[in-house]
C-alpha cells in the first residue's frame, strides 16, 4: 500500500497576532493535485510555503515521501538537504515568474542549470535536452538563446515550468501559476499544465483564487477563509454542491462566460 | 556660550573671528605661503581645480589656506570665485597625443613604442612613515633622468583600434557646443560628454566607491588599464577676430584609458570596450576611478544589465557633486524647530491615543 | 632598474623579523593550517595594514610573512619576471625586513612569490608557491554577496557558475574565460586560481610543491596541499584548452612557454618572448653553451 506522497498535521503560522493558516492536515497521494482556494488574505500562499519547507510553521508537521530515502519531516531536515530537494524532486511555480528563473541568463541556461546540478557535463545533451523541453512548453526553439527579460508573460511563465521539471520532480508546488495573464494566454498554459500533469504523473499542490483554474486542474479542493480551512473534498462535488457558506458565496460570485 | 541660532549678529561676528584666529594657529609659527602650497602639497591643489572646474594654482591654493586644509571646503570657495568669471568662449579640444608626459604606463603590454615611463609616483613606495622628513632641511638631489620632452608617445589604444580590436572613440564633434552642466541643469537621462562632466567635477571618494564596487562584482566590467598619462598639454582657443587657433595656456592633465570587457556575439566580431577619465594635474586615482564608472555607466548603450549603483546614471550623477551634498547634509544643522514642532506635537498626540487605548483594555479585561 | 634607489631608513628596532608580529604570524600559520586542511576552502584571517596598498600584493606578502625564515631563499615574480616594479618592490622589502636571501632562479627558491603566473620550470616537493590574489571568491563576479556565496560553497552548490559557462559556449561557440579560471579541489571546493592565464591552470593539479594563496583586501587564505587534484571546470564536448602560439620566444625559441606580446612600433609591428624570465635567461645560457 502507498504511502501520501504528502502530509500535513496541524499545520499553523502566526504573524504577530494573526493567524496565516491554523490546523491545517490533509494527505496528498501520488499522481493528486490538491487545490487551495480562497480571496487574498485567506493564508493559501503562506500555507503553500510552510508545505514546501520556506516557511515554518509554529505548530504542526508537514511529511515528505523521498523517492528512495523513506518519508522526512520537511522542516527537520538540513538546510543542504532541503535545498537539493527542492532542486531534484520538488517543482516551485511562483506567481511571478521573474522570482523563479535567472532573468539574466538564457533560456537554455535556465532550463540546463538543474541538469548541471545533478551532474550533466555535455553541453549537447543539456542543449537537447532544454530544446526538447523548450518545445514541450510551446516556446520557439529560436528563442532558446534569448533571455527571459525578452519574453512575454505567459512565455516567462512556460520557462519556469520548463526549468522546473526538467529534472522529474516528484511533487510540484504551484501558486498562482496563471495570475496575472491575461485570458487567452491563461487558457492555453492551462491546457498545457494539465497535459504536463498527466503525461508525468505528477503531484501537485495548487494555490489560486479562481476556481475555473482548480475546476480545471485540481482533483480535490480546500477552501480556505481567514486562516482555516472551511470544506474540502473532490473538486467538483465541492463547486457544484458547496455546502459551507463562504464557499457558495465563492462559487455564487464566479461570473457566467 | 552656546547661543539659539536664531538672531545674534554678535554672536556670528564672535564666531568669524574665533575663525580666523584657528585659521592663523600659533602666531610664533611662519603663516603658509600660497607658493609652499602649490608647490609642497601639490596633490592638494590638483583636487581643488579639478573638483572645483577652474585650472588656476595660486587660487587653489588660496582657496585651501582660508578652508584650514578642507579640501571640499576650498573647491566650494574656488567653484563660488568660478561664478563670478565672465566667459568668452571655449577651447578647442585638448589634444593629449601633444601632451609632454612626465609619467607614461600601460598595463595591457609589457612594452609599448615610447617605453613604460615611470615617473613621480608613490606607487613604487613602500608606506613607511619617513620621519626624516619630520626633521627640516631635506634637499634631494636633483633627478637623473629629466623628462625627455622629444619623447613619441603613441597612444596604446590607438594601436589596438587600428587592429579593430578596440572600439574607436566617440565622434569629435568640434563646432557644435557642447551642454555645460555649469550653467544648465542636469537633464536625465544624459549623454556621454554630459556624464563625464558630471565625473570630471565629481567628488573622488565617491567614484572611487563606486569604481572599487565594479571591481568587486557591482556591475563587473573587466577593467585593464590601456594607458596613463600625466603631464602638460596646450590649450588652444579660436578667437572670433582673428579666426585661427592660438595657444592661450599649458595645463598639467591626468588622463586614463581603460579597456573593458569585450562586447559581441557569435556574429559580432568581438572588441573591447573604452571607460574614459580626465583631471587637472597629478590625479591618477581620480582619473581611473571615473573611467570605471564611465565605463559602467555606458551598461544600457552597450547592452548590459543595469544591475548595480555605479551603473544607475540617476543615482550616480545626482550624488556626485560633493558641495551639492556637502551643502544639504550640513544644512541640517540650520534651524528646524518649527518643522520640529509639528512633528512633537503630533508624536505627543499619537503616544497619548495609545495609552488610552492600552488603559481601556485593562479596563475592559478588570471588567470581566 | 638601478640599484641606487635611496633607502628609507627603516630603524632596526623599529620592525619585527618579516615586519609583522609574532602574534600576528601566528594567526596567519594558524589560517594557513586550516586552509591547508580543507583544500580550495577560503579561511578568513584580521589582515593588517601592510607598507604596499590593497592590491599589490598585501595578501601574499602576509602569507609570505608568516612563513618565511633566515634559511629560506626567496623569488618574487609578477607577470613571471623578477624585473618589474611591482615584483622589485616586494623583493627589496623582504631582503630588509626578514633578511632573507633572494634568487631570480626557480631551482633555487624555497618560497616563490608571484603575481598572476606560475613558473614554467616544474616545482619540487619541499618548495612553497605563494600567490596574490585579488579576488579570493570565484563566484563573485556571479553573486557579489559574501553572504550568499558562503552558502553556496557550505552547500556545493555551483550552478551559477555552471551556467555562465553554458552561456559563454552558446554566445561564443567556447568558454570565453582565459584568465582566472576556475577549478575544482579535491572533488570539493571550487576556487580561484588567481588570475594566472589558463595555461598555467594545468600546473597546479597535483603539484608537488605547496600552494598557498592570500588574499589581503578581501582577508582570505586557501591552500592547496601538495599532490592534490585540480580540475579546470568544462565540459564534456567543450574539453578545457590551455593558449597557444604560433610564434615562438624571440629570445630562445621555446614553443612551450607563455609568451608576452611587445609592440616594437607604431605600425603596430610586434615580438613574443617567454613571460617567465628566469626560464627564458636558463634556456638562452644553455643554447650558449
Amino acid at each position: 500500500m502507498t504511502a501520501p506522497i504528502l502530509s500535513a498535521k496541524g499545520v499553523t503560522k502566526r504573524f504577530g497576532g494573526r493567524f496565516a493558516c491554523r490546523g491545517v492536515s490533509f494527505d496528498l497521494w501520488p499522481g493528486e493535485v490538491l487545490g487551495i482556494v480562497g480571496e487574498s488574505g485567506s493564508g493559501k500562499t503562506t500555507l503553500l510555503n510552510c508545505l514546501a519547507g520556506r516557511l515554518v510553521p509554529e505548530e504542526g508537521h508537514v511529511a515528505y515521501e523521498t523517492a528512495s530515502a523513506g518519508t522526512v519531516d520537511v522542516h527537520r531536515l538540513s538546510e543542504a538537504r532541503r535545498r537539493l530537494l527542492a532542486r531534484t524532486e520538488w517543482g516551485f511555480v511562483h506567481q511571478d515568474a521573474r522570482e523563479g528563473l535567472r532573468m539574466g541568463a538564457s533560456a537554455g541556461a535556465n532550463i540546463g542549470e538543474r541538469l548541471m546540478a545533478i551532474g550533466a557535463r555535455h553541453y549537447g545533451e543539456i542543449r537537447r535536452t532544454a530544446s526538447d523541453w523548450l518545445t514541450r512548453v510551446e516556446i520557439d526553439l529560436d528563442r532558446l538563446d534569448d533571455r527571459p527579460t525578452a519574453y512575454s508573460g505567459g512565455m516567462r511563465q512556460r520557462l519556469q515550468i520548463a526549468r522546473n521539471l526538467v529534472s522529474n520532480p516528484r511533487l510540484v508546488f504551484m501558486d498562482e501559476p496563471t495570475g496575472g495573464l491575461d485570458v487567452s494566454v491563461q487558457a492555453r498554459l492551462l491546457d498545457l499544465l494539465r497535459g504536463l500533469v498527466d503525461s508525468f504523473h505528477l503531484s501537485a499542490v495548487l494555490v489560486t483564487h479562481d476556481l475555473g483554474v482548480a475546476r480545471l486542474l485540481t482533483h480535490r479542493l480546500m477552501v480556505m477563509q481567514g486562516g482555516d480551512v472551511v470544506e474540502a473534498g473532490l473538486t467538483d462535488q465541492v463547486l457544484d454542491d458547496p455546502q459551507h457558506a463562504y464557499t457558495q458565496m465563492l462559487v455564487a460570485s464566479i461570473l457566467p462566460v | 556660550m552656546y547661543v539659539a541660532v536664531k538672531g545674534g549678529e554678535t554672536a556670528i561676528a564672535h564666531s568669524l573671528e574665533l575663525l580666523a584666529d584657528r585659521r592663523r594657529g600659533s602666531r610664533d609659527l611662519a603663516e603658509l605661503t600660497l607658493d609652499q602650497i602649490d608647490q609642497q602639497l601639490a596633490l592638494a591643489v590638483d583636487r581643488v581645480m579639478t573638483e572645483g572646474s577652474c585650472y588656476d594654482r595660486p587660487l587653489a591654493a588660496l582657496a585651501i589656506k582660508q578652508a584650514r586644509g578642507d579640501l571640499i571646503e576650498a573647491i566650494f570657495l574656488l567653484r563660488a570665485y568660478r561664478t563670478t568669471l565672465p566667459r568668452f568662449g571655449h577651447s578647442e579640444p585638448l589634444d593629449t597625443s601633444r601632451m609632454v608626459a612626465e609619467r607614461r604606463i600601460s598595463s595591457t603590454f609589457k612594452d609599448v613604442p615610447g617605453g613604460q615611463v615611470l615617473g613621480p609616483t608613490f606607487d613604487y613606495t613602500h608606506r613607511l612613515l619617513d620621519f626624516s622628513l619630520a626633521a627640516n632641511g631635506e634637499r634631494p638631489a636633483a633627478p637623473t633622468a629629466p623628462v625627455d620632452a622629444t619623447r613619441d608617445l603613441p597612444r596604446v589604444g590607438d594601436i589596438l583600434e587600428r587592429e579593430g580590436m578596440l572600439e574607436p572613440p566617440p565622434p569629435a564633434n568640434s563646432g557644435v557646443p557642447t551642454q555645460d552642466i555649469t550653467r544648465d541643469p542636469l537633464t536625465l537621462p544624459a549623454d556621454r560628454p554630459v556624464r563625464l562632466q558630471n565625473l570630471a567635477r565629481g567628488d573622488e571618494g565617491f567614484l572611487l566607491a563606486l569604481g572599487y564596487s565594479t571591481q568587486r562584482g557591482y556591475g563587473n566590467n573587466h577593467p585593464f588599464v590601456g594607458e596613463i598619462r600625466f603631464g602638460a598639454v596646450p590649450v588652444s582657443f579660436v578667437p572670433e577676430e582673428l579666426g585661427f587657433p592660438i595657444e592661450i595656456a599649458e595645463i598639467d592633465v591626468t588622463e586614463c584609458d581603460m579597456v573593458n570587457q569585450f562586447a559581441g556575439s557569435h556574429d559580432v566580431p568581438p572588441q573591447f570596450t573604452r571607460g574614459y577619465g580626465l583631471a587637472f594635474g597629478h590625479a591618477e586615482r581620480k582619473a581611473m576611478a571615473m573611467a570605471l564608472v564611465d565605463r559602467a555607466l555606458r551598461a544600457g548603450e552597450l547592452s548590459e544589465a543595469v544591475t548595480s549603483p555605479a551603473q544607475n546614471e540617476e543615482f550616480v550623477l545626482a550624488h556626485s557633486d560633493n558641495v551639492e551634498a556637502s551643502g544639504f547634509v550640513q544644512h541640517l544643522k540650520l534651524p528646524h524647530y518649527v518643522d520640529f514642532q509639528s512633528e512633537l506635537v503630533i508624536v505627543r498626540t499619537l503616544r497619548a491615543e495609545v495609552d488610552a487605548r492600552r488603559q481601556q483594555a485593562a479596563l475592559d479585561q478588570a471588567a470581566e | 632598474m638601478p640599484d641606487t634607489i635611496p633607502e628609507q631608513d627603516l630603524g632596526d628596532s623599529a620592525y619585527n623579523y618579516a615586519y609583522l608580529d609574532e602574534q600576528t604570524k601566528r594567526m596567519i600559520r594558524r589560517a594557513i593550517l586550516k586552509a591547508v586542511a580543507v583544500p580550495g576552502y577560503q579561511v578568513p584571517f584580521g589582515g593588517r595594514e601592510m607598507p604596499l596598498p590593497y592590491g599589490w600584493g598585501t595578501g601574499g606578502i602576509q602569507v609570505t610573512a608568516a612563513i618565511i625564515g633566515r634559511d629560506d631563499t626567496l623569488k618574487v615574480i609578477d607577470q613571471g619576471a623578477d624585473d618589474t616594479t611591482n615584483a622589485v618592490s616586494i623583493r627589496r622589502f623582504f631582503a630588509r625586513v626578514a633578511d632573507v636571501p633572494t634568487t631570480t632562479r626557480t631551482e633555487e627558491a624555497t618560497v616563490i612569490q608571484t603575481r598572476h603566473r606560475v613558473p614554467e620550470t616544474p616545482l619540487q616537493d619541499g618548495q612553497i608557491l605563494v600567490f596574490q590574489v585579488p579576488i579570493p571568491e570565484p563566484l563573485r563576479m556571479l553573486e557579489p554577496r559574501e553572504t550568499e556565496t558562503r552558502t553556496l560553497h557550505a552547500l556545493s552548490e555551483y550552478g551559477v557558475l555552471r551556467v555562465s559557462l553554458y552561456e559563454s559556449i552558446a554566445r561564443h561557440g567556447r568558454i570565453a574565460k582565459t584568465y582566472n579560471y576556475p577549478v575544482l579541489v579535491n572533488g570539493r571546493y571550487i576556487m580561484s586560481p588567481s588570475p594566472i592565464p589558463k595555461f598555467d591552470n594545468p600546473k597546479l593539479d597535483r603539484n608537488p610543491a605547496l600552494q598557498l594563496y592570500g588574499a589581503g583586501r578581501e582577508k582570505r587564505i586557501y591552500a592547496v596541499p601538495p599532490h592534490t587534484p585540480v580540475k579546470s571546470l568544462d565540459f564534456d564536448d567543450h574539453p578545457f584548452e590551455i593558449e597557444r602560439w604560433t610564434e615562438c620566444c624571440a629570445l630562445c625559441g621555446s614553443t612551450e612557454s607563455f609568451l608576452d606580446e611587445m609592440i616594437v612600433d607604431d605600425a603596430g609591428k610586434r615580438r613574443f618572448i617567454c613571460s617567465d624570465t628566469d626560464y627564458c635567461q636558463e634556456r638562452q645560457e644553455e643554447q650558449s653553451r
